[in-house]
């Protein structure tokens, strides 16, 4: 259960809420999957957005929370499927995220379909390597 | 020092809760796994949408984090299409994962069409991680219109007797 010991110290934790979602000219929404990986001093989100482009990301913080949407227009005529299994739309997720992160410093860059967001953490918070005297 | 009391399901109980909160997280993370849901049961990697009209078949795949070098489609005895491929995760050293519901390592997937396509024209286009590609089906798949002609020579049906002869040779 390792896991779950480093999950109470996981700065960023998902938000599931309805409001985000609440646009009912978009049609259905999706929830894209994550990974959330701690590397050093940084906290990395990878979001699968397959479909969208840069200009069509929004990743906002507010209030102790990023919200990450992705915009999808489906194809305005469904064809008769042969196979159909997966759906096109627009993406939805939201983290709550701890004063352990600069906020200031957030950043996010779209490549293949992948979001990678860099929570950098908070000055105090950065490991400090304690140089040992002979 | 203190003192237990000892319960003989004290155990059983114990691995019952711990079975409990083990199917509860197990739910909770199914439940997050996003586009799969409302399309029922996980499907076979990569999921598909296929659809067609008279001259070509569509069939579209979500790829995201997959580099083009890394993907590879073959269509074999004219209507055999495999997609091969391999999604490398981020090699990061010292990385603590909280959290990881994206799937990588290779993947490949044959799909049988329908009908016979044109391998030389078929077309492929990758980006942002969606893969598209057009399979014009060949001319003898395509739907053909045959024109009747009327038996005037009634050859097949001299032998059956006299009364169908037309004596039109």
């Amino acid at each position: 259960m390792k896991t779950e010991t480093s999950e109470l110290k996981n700065p960023v934790k998902e938000v599931r809420t309805e409001t985000g979602k609440a646009d009912p000219t978009r049609g259905v929404v999706f929830e894209p999957r994550v990974d959330i990986a701690e590397v050093e001093d940084n906290m990395l989100l990878y979001v699968d957005l397959p479909g969208v482009k840069s200009d069509d990301v929004d990743v906002r913080f507010e209030n102790h929370e990023l919200q990450i949407r992705g915009k999808v227009t489906p194809a305005a005529t469904k064809p008769h499927f042969l196979l159909n299994e997966y759906g096109v739309g627009d993406y939805y997720r939201a983290f709550s995220v701890t004063d352990d992160i600069d906020a200031e410093k957030i950043r996010a860059d779209l490549n293949d379909g992948v979001l990678t967001v860099h929570l950098p953490k908070a000055e105090a918070l950065k490991q400090r390597r304690i140089t040992v005297n002979a | 020092m203190s003192i237990l009391r000892w319960h003989p399901l004290g155990q059983i109980w114990n691995e019952f809760d711990r079975a409990h909160s083990e199917m509860t997280r197990f739910l909770e993370y199914v439940d997050t796994r996003g586009p799969v849901a409302p399309y029922g049961e996980p499907v076979a990697y990569p999921p598909l949408n296929v659809w067609d009209d008279n001259d070509n078949i569509y069939l579209e795949a979500e790829l995201p984090g997959i580099t083009l070098e890394n993907l590879e489609i073959t269509i074999t005895d004219g209507n055999r299409m495999t997609l091969n491929g391999q999604r490398k995760p981020a090699e990061v050293a010292n990385t603590t994962w909280h959290r990881q519901e994206r799937s990588f390592g290779s993947f490949s997937r044959t799909l049988t069409l329908p009908v016979l396509v044109d391998s030389d024209r078929v077309e492929a286009h990758f980006e942002l991680g969606d893969l598209r590609v057009t399979l014009p089906k060949s001319p003898k798949a395509k739907p053909r219109r045959i024109e009747v002609k009327q038996n005037r020579s009634g050859k097949q049906n001299q032998k059956k007797g006299k009364n169908h002869e037309n004596g039109d040779q």
